[in-house]
């Protein structure tokens, strides 16, 4: 929805603008209703309150360790495919890319000492990401179809790589504790990168034209916005994060599996993405609307399976869930916007 | 019809410039000059190369064969940036703006004020200076928050003329700012126009079509016909009804040939 763009920056002040005497409650209410990130966090809390009620377990401490081991990767995942769907891409490679940067490291492991692994294996994923940029921006082959040419190489590669059997992960060290090695450092780096994808979009010259490029491309590029660029350094970014959550999750399951990641946590993601407000078609989107929107399936995930919903029965209701918000979002946002004019 | 004399006070010269799009010669020797501080009206039928040459003094095309000079100097554009570098600024028939942002990020779409040495954006500053900016051009808009989906054509239009001539322009090209306007919204334009005619900081190229809003304006006014400057005249030593029969009269002349 087009609004989000000034929104983020602007509704502060437009909300206080309301006058000092504006109470809390009004306050609450158009925020709620200015901000899509606030109506999904809502459905997040609510939802949380709902499990809660119905099985005590749901927040007990192993189970919000649960929580956040199921969806830190899918929140991280996310930010890269905000930033790529906002200037009106989309990378479907991202997950295999995820399952492609372990095998890196492993294989550098044995050259290098691990941190250097890591910085190479990042530095790979960042050049999938050139490659899906290059083929897309000045071969024009819709990202679309590059990316899912990149999905499928990558799913191969990661097997071929490994011989098809799961390789050890690095021994622990300081860096592997840091990087998933404790219960929650995966959702403590994920809201690191969260805060930080943030402030990149709505607060720097690269996120407000990450925001023009997707909503006029011709425009941007006539007021001298490198357009290209842009997309290209969206499509790395989005490849380095996939790799970033991916090394964290081979060193979270102890293991450097081939078959790790794939197109499902990349449809989950952008799923998040879009639950979260971020438009398919470019121009507006939010980081902290789709960490809330990740937030919303991993609970249904896992507050179903508490209440023994069968997995076969879960995908029924995560595809109805998505279908029942991705309505409402565009009915809310139709109405939001007819209501503003 | 004669090329005109160089003057010492011309800022920008275009000499000889020739663009072909494969079989099409879409300007076929084009001798324009610009002087300080004037704005000069480019006329012409659909198709007779206006926005070609627009585009090769922004440096959005390049020029097959011919030179440009600003200030005396010879330039090669490589690109749009590059020719804003040089202080022209261009304001395009789809005005480049972002439907999605707001009236002061679109102001400062690529120029955006920072925090230096801090990468993040000043949006209290821009603010200020925009509404500065649009205060002082005597453009009224609701407020500079919105997005600019929610403005009208003419105050799109003011927006992107206020963004070029804030950017330190020298030289300022309006791509047919008229056209799709209704006659209140157009008016507002032609006076923005003059308002910065009066201050004569700024040389400007109006695009149009409708010549009474051409002559009103306009110091000077040229007429490309089939990629060549077919006629260049004071607006005070021109009629609407010579500039017509001009035109007219190369229809008859194709029509007749053909």
């Amino acid at each position: 929805m087009a609004k989000q763009a000034t929104d983020e920056i602007s509704t502060a002040d437009r909300v206080d603008a309301g006058g000092p005497r504006t109470d809390g409650v009004a306050r609450l209410a158009t925020a709620l209703w200015r901000r899509r990130e606030a109506s999904i966090a809502l459905v997040a809390i609510l939802l949380l309150l709902y499990f809660q009620s119905s099985n005590d377990a749901f927040l007990s401490q192993g189970n919000i360790r649960g929580l956040a081991q199921s969806g830190y990767a899918t929140a991280i995942i996310a930010c890269g495919l905000v930033m790529l769907l906002i200037c009106g891409e989309i990378d479907l490679s991202v997950g295999s890319v995820m399952g492609f940067a372990p095998i890196i490291v492993y294989l550098a492991d044995q050259e290098f000492v691990f941190p250097i692994a890591v910085v190479v294996a990042l530095l790979v994923t960042s050049l999938v990401g050139l490659l899906n940029g290059v083929i897309t921006v000045y071969l024009r082959v819709p990202s679309f179809v590059t990316t899912l040419g990149t999905l499928f190489l990558l799913t191969g590669l990661n097997v071929t790589l490994t011989d098809g059997f799961p390789k050890p992960a690095p021994e622990e060290s300081g860096l592997t504790r840091i990087l998933g090695g404790g219960a929650f450092s995966g959702i403590a780096w994920a809201l690191i990168i969260v805060v930080l994808m943030h402030l990149l979009l709505t607060r720097t010259r690269w996120g407000l034209h990450t925001f023009a490029v997707g909503g006029n491309l011709v425009g941007a590029s006539e007021a001298g916005v490198r357009v290209n660029r842009v997309k290209i350094g969206n499509f790395m970014l989005c490849s380095a994060l996939g790799g970033f959550a991916g090394i964290m999750e081979a060193i979270r399951i102890n293991s450097v599996d081939p078959l790790a990641g794939g197109p499902n946590v990349m449809f989950l993601a952008v799923s998040a993405a879009v639950i979260g407000g971020t438009a398919l078609a470019g121009g507006a989107g939010t980081i902290i609307g789709a960490f809330f929107g990740t937030a919303v399936l991993a609970i249904l995930r896992n507050g179903f399976t508490l209440q023994g919903v069968s997995a076969n029965t879960f995908n029924i209701i995560l595809g109805i869930s998505i279908l029942v918000a991705m309505t409402l979002n565009v009915y809310v946002g139709r109405l939001r916007r007819s209501g503003k004019t | 019809m004669t090329p005109p004399e160089p003057e010492d006070n011309d800022i920008l010269r275009a000499e000889n410039i020739v663009k072909r799009f494969g079989a099409l010669t879409a300007l076929d020797g084009v001798t324009l000059h610009l002087r300080k501080g004037e704005v000069l009206g480019l006329i012409g039928d659909n198709g007779a190369g206006k926005s070609t040459l627009i585009k090769i003094i922004t440096g959005y095309h390049r020029p097959d064969s011919g030179t440009l000079s600003i200030e005396g100097q010879d330039v090669q554009l490589k690109s749009v940036s590059q020719a804003r570098g040089l202080g022209i600024e261009t304001v395009f028939q789809d005005l480049a703006l972002v439907n999605e942002l707001s009236v002061f990020h679109n102001m400062f779409l690529n120029s955006e004020v920072t925090f230096k040495p801090l990468p993040f954006l000043n949006n209290r500053e821009m603010k200020k200076r925009t509404r500065k900016y649009l205060e002082d051009m005597g453009v009224k808009i609701q407020s500079i928050d919105v997005e600019v989906a929610q403005l009208s054509g003419g105050q799109r239009q003011a927006i992107a003329v206020a963004r070029s001539v804030y950017s330190d322009a020298k030289i300022l090209l309006l791509d047919e700012p008229l056209a799709a306007m209704g006659a209140k919204e157009g008016a507002m334009i032609l006076d923005l126009v003059q308002r910065l005619k009066e201050k004569r900081e700024v040389s400007i190229i109006l695009i149009a079509h409708n010549y009474a809003q051409v002559l009103e304006v306009c110091d000077r006014v040229n007429l490309l016909q089939h990629g060549k400057i077919a006629y260049d005249e004071k607006a005070s030593s021109t009629s609407i009804e010579e500039l017509t029969e001009l035109v007219v009269a190369e229809y008859r002349k194709a029509r007749e040939t053909a």
